[in-house]
């Protein structure tokens, strides 16, 4: 086309970004690339081929690791972990800061390889990923220098198993590696199938950058060499960012096993957009919630919910809006949705949109041949609409409309996930009366899709646990430094040959929804004391009181947006009230366990301030302001988890009860707690002192039984959001840890190990983090 | 190289558009309308990086840009012969030999852009090029002179042979929220402007916020704005692309719910080649490609056309320019 056809017709044109650098590096590798492991890459065993979605050509071979390659990893990561932990933050903070400035040296490779293997626009890498990269090992840097005065107590975990997704193969890497080399750890990370390039160019600058030998190793290949990480037992953490079905296995299969987890994964993020919005500005951050990265965005804004009123409108904008974007060669600078990553993928979202009801709109754009598929909105739908619940992972938002405030929470959260959500009001009151009741992990208001390393990431329900940055990031890499041994199982004093029967036949119940309940069942045990006397019976639950319990712990939601002041208040009244009676429950303590007098009137006093501690926190466990580099007020606030299960530890019948009643309703949860099953009646005779203490109902519910057998019951519950067990029954971390997965609920497990209820352990920083949730809140302002 | 051809910019599609007729003032829109200021910057921010156009393309855009240029001086020291140089070169804005490596024909700037003394000399320079001669009017820059004064002074200048008036509007009724006054002094300067087309300029730097930069582009449009204008690029903040992206979605809606299509015209502060490609593609995506034509968009620019030429010059030659290569203003 000549210059005066162009100047009539005004198109743009191509505007290549050259491949030419990153095509030279991997002609110098001969297009074949081994494993990073112990510092040195491997030759290439037996290959795979990575592709180009956008033009289907092959970049490279890409070796399949084996098992005993997996293994090799391991056991590098595994040698040169202690001398990396004590090498010092210090040391560290050089290495990562290296890293960091390579990142930025080479950024234009980064972004061009990032584009060629994923098919993402080249402005997403080079503008967004990228910079992002860097910034996150700045930041880690820092973590590392002020690991030592910052985080006092706490030290490495040891080898981390990380498996990151194909969507932001380096974004990811980075999220990945750089928190848990800040803290010491040595990581195995397996780049996805479809997208290894980026992480093994990167190996390739640890040397640089002075990172030692076995610190970092990087393996390919595709699910059987996650598989083989998980399994591994020289892996002490695994962290996966993927698809929820595959963290789900995970979860089961690292069941039992002790290794830490986090999970991030998948999302049907809501996007709610009130009439009082700058409605063009929402419209364009749905192209950066649905359309970025085509859509291939975990916690992309993909459920567009608009108010009724103005639905038609705001419709109409968006569908001309989407007939603008511009869709093609991912290396081209003036391109907004690249490629899909795979023709698999590109299949998927075909048969879902096909399949789907409403009215589907696909921008009206040029689509190049290949594995494109256009911008695409279905409005009309329903939330029962199967499109409104299932992740798509592709260029498709989906729409419903709602009429309230109210009605738009409500369906917001009418979702198995909860990673993201974004809000699109000028009214100061509704974003911020809105925000905090959306189950999201991150709530972005006047805009989506923003990260930073000092904001924590991460979803609750089955968008997965735990949180990438911030202070928060790093409760993922680290453990806390105390020693815990392994915990010897309390039996139940068994019955007496002669059974000494004394006073009035008395009998413990339930405790459900403030009132006492018979079991379902119609069972009860006996209660003995060492020396023969029978102390009472306590009923033994099953599914139906479990039921009960977790329905009467879900009525009680108002104790979740109730004060911490009032909270405080409560617990005082408790701790007043236990103190009162403390001569009786000492000498429950001492009947039930035969523990001597001073001893036992210790654990009461313990208990008493025990209540106490937890009063205090209850109004001073505060969220924070991120210093993020934007505009904007970045909140990590702390929020009730929910319901949490509990199963209370056996070592100290009402100490260790209080300690994990006290902190959790402390931070606004409602539990659901099995006594000890040795020792249930000092649990029996708390509920008396909660029903004279203000404890509304349903905050605090107590079952007694069968541990193992309600395990899998509260563990496997979809309304339950956490467990926590110190249960001492032999293997009830594993039960509780499989059955957890079947909504991804997050568990807080002893492993078969002490805890010191009398000392710090009982008191330890854990208890803050397990029973909230940190959400993100962004909130982007300024007027002029 | 025989007679002059006629600028290529008369041989563009140009329908002629109807003229916005303007409409009641509706307050409830103008009440309704919202602008998120930090998302507005976000996606002005990532602008630049979203759009690029390169080698042939590039250099057809920029000749694009050149026919939109309203050359501009107003200096207390323009004299006759200086505002001539400026007209001969409004005339013929590229070296002839750069346009035949081009395969272009003769353009021009869009327009010229004066004061009102200097209008005359304009016209008639000017005359027989096709270039239309704009005038800074109503006390421009402040609009704080006598209201009938300011009145007056579009129908001298209109009377002097100026087919497009670009007057200021008074801050102080944004400022005030007195929407009504904004809309009836807009009404009044549409009326004295008779045939030429008038330009409303909104001083923006003025204004506080971007609600009001969007609320004041609504009601001058209500009142029958040919074209809405950033600045008078004498205030200390002029055109931004923030400003800009607020002032085209006004444009947008206000065509979708009357059907006429209003012109825009960013002035003050852009210099370089590469921010007017920003603008063409913040115009093209926002608006369309109607909105690249110099009757639907202006860019007011004194400076710009220098460093165009430059870059036209190396698209030819492959080697940078320098500034003497090109005959000055």
């Amino acid at each position: 086309m000549s210059v005066s056809e162009i100047y009539q017709s005004m198109e743009y044109g191509p505007a290549p970004e050259s491949d030419a650098e990153a095509q030279g590096w991997l002609e110098g590798h001969g297009r074949a690339f081994g494993l990073f492991i112990g510092g040195k890459m491997t030759a290439p065993g037996d290959t795979f081929e990575t592709r180009n979605p956008a033009k289907g050509t092959v970049l490279a071979s890409v070796t399949q690791a084996t098992a005993s390659d997996v293994d090799a990893a391991v056991a590098a990561a595994r040698k040169a972990q202690p001398g990396w932990a004590k090498a010092g933050g210090a040391a560290r903070a050089r290495v990562l800061y290296a890293l960091a400035r390579l990142v930025q040296k080479q950024a234009r490779m980064f972004a061009v390889l990032e584009s060629l293997d994923t098919g993402k626009p080249i402005r997403e890498s080079r503008d967004i990923d990228v910079p992002l990269v860097a910034r996150h090992f700045y930041y880690h840097a820092g973590m590392a220098q002020l690991m030592e005065s910052e985080l006092p107590g706490r030290e490495a975990l040891g080898v981390c198993g990380q498996i990151v997704p194909w969507n932001f193969p380096l974004l990811m890497l980075a999220w990945k590696v750089a928190p848990a080399l800040a803290m010491g750890n040595t990581v195995v990370l397996k780049p996805a199938e479809y997208t290894p390039l980026t992480a093994l160019y990167f190996a390739e600058l640890c040397a640089e950058a002075g990172v030692p030998a076995g610190v970092v190793n990087i393996v390919t290949g595709d699910g059987a060499v996650g598989e083989r990480i998980v399994a591994q037992d020289g892996i002490d953490k695994i962290a996966f960012t993927g698809s929820t079905e595959v963290g789900r296995r995970i979860r089961e299969v690292t069941a039992g096993t002790g290794k830490a987890l986090t999970l991030e994964l998948g999302g049907k993020s809501p996007y709610i957009v009130f009439d009082d919005a700058d409605i063009d500005s929402a419209i364009e951050g749905l192209v950066d919630a649905i359309w970025f990265n085509g859509g291939q965005v975990c916690c992309a804004g993909s459920r567009l919910l608009v108010q009724e009123n103005i639905a038609a409108d705001f419709h109409a904008r968006l569908k001309a809006r989407m007939d603008r974007l511009r869709v093609g060669d991912p290396l081209d600078k003036c391109i907004d949705v690249g490629a899909v990553v795979d023709p698999v993928q590109l299949e998927r979202i075909s048969a879902l949109v096909d399949g789907s009801g409403g009215e589907v709109h696909r921008a009206a754009v040029a689509l190049p041949a290949g594995c494109f598929y256009p911008p695409t909105l279905i409005t009309g739908l329903a939330p029962s609409d199967t499109l409104m619940q299932e992740e798509i992972f592709g260029p498709v938002l989906v729409s419903a409309t709602f009429r309230t405030p109210a009605e738009a929470v409500q369906m917001a959260n009418n979702t198995r996930y909860g990673l993201a959500a974004t809000v699109w009001t000028e009214n100061v009151n509704l974003a911020l009366d809105i925000a905090p009741k959306l189950a999201a992990g991150v709530v972005w208001v006047n805009a989506t899709n923003l990260f930073d390393a000092a904001a924590p990431f991460g979803g609750v329900r089955e968008s997965g646990f735990g949180r990438e940055g911030g202070r928060e990031g790093l409760a993922a890499y680290t453990k806390a430094t105390d020693g815990e041994k392994p915990l010897k199982p309390v039996e139940a004093v068994p019955a007496p040959k002669a059974a000494k029967v004394e006073g009035l036949d008395r009998t413990a119940k339930l405790y459900v929804g403030g009132k006492q309940a018979r079991p379902d069942g119609g069972y009860s045990r006996a209660v003995w004391s060492p020396s023969g006397t029978l102390l009472g019976h306590v009923g033994l639950a099953n599914r139906k009181d479990v039921r009960n319990a977790v329905e009467a712990a879900q009525a009680a939601s108002g104790w979740s947006r109730s004060t911490g002041h009032l909270r405080a208040q409560i617990l005082y009244y408790v701790a007043e009230n236990l103190a009162a009676r403390g001569a009786e429950f000492a000498a429950r303590l001492r009947d039930m366990t035969g523990t001597g007098a001073k001893q036992a009137e210790a654990e009461v006093e313990a208990s008493v301030d025990r209540l106490f501690h937890w009063a205090a926190w209850a109004d001073k466990h505060d969220g924070a302001a991120r210093g993020v580099p934007m505009r904007a007020v970045a909140l990590a606030m702390p929020a009730p988890v929910g319901v949490i299960g509990q199963f209370a530890p056996d070592e100290a019948p009402l100490l260790g009860l209080v300690s994990v009643v006290a902190p959790a309703i402390a931070f606004g949860n409602r539990v659901v707690t099995v006594a000890s099953q040795a020792f249930p009646l000092a649990a029996t005779d708390f509920y008396q002192v909660l029903d004279t203490s203000d404890v509304p109902a349903g905050v605090v519910n107590i079952l007694t039984g069968d541990a193992a057998e309600l395990a899998p019951l509260l563990a496997g519950h979809m309304d339950v959001d956490a467990v926590w067990s110190f249960s001492s029954a032999t293997g009830l971390s594993e039960v509780v840890a499989k059955a957890s997965a079947a909504n991804l609920k997050r568990t807080w497990l002893n492993h078969g190990l002490t805890r010191d209820w009398q000392g710090p352990g009982g008191v330890a920083e854990a208890f803050r983090t397990e029973a909230t949730e940190t959400k993100t809140i962004w909130i982007p302002y300024g007027e002029g | 190289m025989t007679t002059h051809a006629l600028p290529q910019t008369a041989l563009l599609p140009q329908l002629s558009l109807p003229r916005n007729p303007g409409m009641a003032l509706d307050m409830d829109w103008v009440r309704a309308v919202q602008a998120n200021t930090s998302a507005i910057e976000r996606r002005a921010a990532t602008l630049p990086g979203r759009r690029s156009v390169k080698k042939d393309h590039q250099a057809a855009w920029l000749l694009r840009a050149i026919s939109c240029i309203d050359l501009t001086t107003l200096s207390g020291d323009d004299t006759p012969e200086r505002v001539k140089r400026l007209c001969a070169k409004a005339a013929n804005p590229v070296r002839r030999d750069l346009l035949d490596a081009l395969g272009m024909g003769r353009i021009t700037t869009g327009a010229v852009c004066v004061y009102h003394e200097m209008v005359e000399t304009a016209v008639a320079a000017l005359e027989g090029t096709g270039v239309p001669v704009a005038a800074v009017s109503t006390g421009f820059p402040a609009g704080l002179s006598p209201y009938r004064l300011r009145l007056a002074e579009i129908g001298e200048s209109v009377a002097a042979g100026a087919s497009e008036i670009d007057i200021v509007i008074s801050r102080r009724h944004v400022l005030t929220g007195d929407w009504q006054a904004l809309y009836d002094e807009m009404c009044a300067f549409r009326a004295a402007c008779g045939d030429a087309h008038v330009k409303a300029i909104l001083a923006t730097g003025e204004l506080g916020t971007l609600r009001n930069v969007a609320r004041a582009s609504l009601v001058c449009m209500m009142a029958g704005a040919d074209f809405i204008k950033t600045s008078t690029g004498k205030e200390t903040v002029n055109a931004t692309l923030p400003v800009s992206l607020v002032m085209v979605r006004a444009i947008r809606a206000y065509e979708a719910r009357t059907g006429f299509k209003v012109g825009y015209k960013p002035a003050g502060g852009i210099s370089k080649a590469k921010d007017a490609l920003v603008y063409l593609s913040l115009m093209k995506d926002e608006l369309g490609d109607r909105w690249l034509q110099p009757d639907l968009f202006r860019f007011g620019a004194s400076s710009l056309l220098g460093d165009i030429e430059r870059q036209l010059e190396h698209q030819v030659t492959g080697r940078y320019s320098a500034g003497y290569r090109h005959g000055i203003g």
